[in-house]
């Protein structure tokens, strides 16, 4: 699982000094708010991109997180943490973003192809066999069906999983995202995980024994 | 030995099961669910490998740089939230219940009405005809979503999002009126309102265009919960307590014409 906390040390001394940039913002010094887009707008993108699934639409919900964090800053209250709050926004834009996007592209079959190459392959990261023509192939097509599975997610059931599963966040926090009770979320992202499994098991299963082969070879 | 069901183990990977020790305790004696959790792990370790790319290190200054010029001066005081467009929908509903609450309460003064129609029936009575309302809307919604169909042969989706955006409308009068029926103490309706707000849920989640597989399931879903069954049931009881809380007109007419006469 790739989750990037801060420590608790770390955290408790950013949200201080997120709530001094909040009342200086509130104050009326608008070049408060820059520090707190600076702090917060890699988490941001993470979140994102992996909502998301591209770029452009990842940079688009970041910007878009933030403009209505600063409009909507008077009803935060300062005490709590600006990086949840932010992300939470984030999460809901993206969800928006998630709903028009596919309506746009409702007819395309194809998945869109990541602009990284094959040169950042996920599977080469953690497999440590020499890679061979069969196991590139392979995972290539691996990475392909993983893409596939999480866009055939619903929007909630790709939002659960990518806040529990990669940003670590609390099942209330995914309620709130969502609108449902704690329950609900939890069964969501059950459901998520549930069918990514059905529809990657298959090619991961595939994966283990070519990574054997490749080995013995 | 009773094994872990899925859901157990995926709960237990994702640190969200209630009974975490038991699953632990459970996974340390059963070969079987280790192996079950150990395949689940796979396909998560596996899409733990999918990159985010670096948006650079300047990418902070970059964000400030294409926002700065779009921010107004200074941001929106709180009290301005009051006037988003969906709190103006709630504060609607909300001022509609105590108009028709104060005039109800007018109409207590007359002394002939006093007999009639006591204050907490009226009371419910102006939730119940705003409750059959929603409700009427909410069956009517859902009996759209029930017979959508792709417009023709060749649409391989149908557009649900006009049921959605209404879904997402029903969704803040439905959390409204549920509140409201818990405190009037009307358990029977909080329920109703309670499994109409989780179908709703489901319909405002699902994708804007759905195959006829989705839709299918949505149909499902929604038969499975006996949902618009119950609305009818509770709409029809409405009816009647709304006849039942309803002043008698004749008496009062009566009265007032002996009054006249006299």
């Amino acid at each position: 699982m790739i989750r990037m906390q801060p420590s608790v040390e770390n955290a408790q001394t950013i949200a201080e000094s997120d709530a001094v940039a909040v009342e200086r913002t509130l104050a009326g010094d608008r070049d408060a708010f820059r520090v707190l887009v600076e702090r917060h707008s890699h988490n941001v993108f993470r979140l994102a991109y992996r909502m998301t699934g591209n770029r452009p639409d990842a940079e688009e919900v970041v910007q878009e997180a933030f403009l209505r964090a600063y409009q909507k800053l008077g009803q935060f209250a300062a005490r709590a943490n600006f990086g949840t709050w932010v992300y939470r926004i984030a999460a809901n834009y993206a969800i928006d973003r998630m709903r028009q996007r596919k309506k746009e592209e409702a007819r395309k079959v194809e998945p869109t192809v990541h602009e990284e190459g094959t040169e950042n392959d996920p599977v080469t990261l953690v497999h440590d066999a020499a890679p061979t023509p069969e196991r590139l192939t392979q995972n290539i097509e691996l990475r392909k069906q993983m893409e596939i599975a999480l866009a055939a997610l619903s929007h909630s059931e790709r939002t659960a999983f990518v806040m529990r599963h990669w940003e670590g966040c609390a099942i209330e926090e995914i309620a709130q995202v969502l609108k449902s009770s704690s329950g609900a979320a939890k069964n969501t992202v059950f459901r998520a995980v549930q069918k990514l499994r059905l529809a990657l098991q298959p090619f991961v299963g595939r994966g283990t024994q070519a990574r054997a082969m490749g080995t013995e070879s | 030995m009773k094994h872990m069901t899925e859901e157990e183990l995926i709960a237990y990977r994702e640190g969200v099961a209630a009974e975490r020790m038991v699953i632990a305790q459970h996974l340390a004696a059963c070969e079987e669910c280790r192996a079950e959790l150990e395949r689940i792990e796979t396909v998560l370790a596996a899409l733990d490998t999918l990159p985010v790319p670096n948006p650079g290190d300047d990418y902070g200054r970059r964000v400030w740089q294409q926002i700065a010029p779009r921010l107004p001066e200074r941001p929106a005081q709180w009290w301005q939230a009051w006037f988003e467009p969906k709190r103006l929908a709630a504060v609607g509903i909300m001022a509609t219940l105590l108009v028709a609450a104060f005039i109800a309460g007018r109409s207590m003064r007359d002394p002939i009405r006093l007999d009639v129609a006591t204050k907490e029936q009226i009371r419910e009575r102006v939730l119940v005809v705003a409750v059959g309302e929603h409700l009427g809307r909410s069956e009517m919604m859902l009996v759209e979503l029930s017979n959508a169909e792709p417009l023709g042969p060749a649409q391989k989706r149908v557009d649900i999002s006009a049921e959605q955006h209404r879904a997402e409308d029903l969704l803040e009068e439905n959390r409204l009126y549920r509140q409201t029926a818990l405190k009037e103490g009307d358990a029977n309706l909080a329920s109703v309102l309670d499994d109409l707000e989780r179908v709703l849920l489901d319909v405002t989640h699902s994708p804007e265009e759905v195959t006829p597989a989705q839709l299918e399931k949505i149909r499902q879903k929604i038969e499975a919960r006996g949902i618009l069954f119950k609305v009818r049931v509770v709409g029809r009881e409405l009816q009647e307590r709304q006849k039942a809380t309803k002043p008698a007109p004749a008496q009062k007419d009566s009265k007032e014409s002996e009054r006249n006469k006299a």
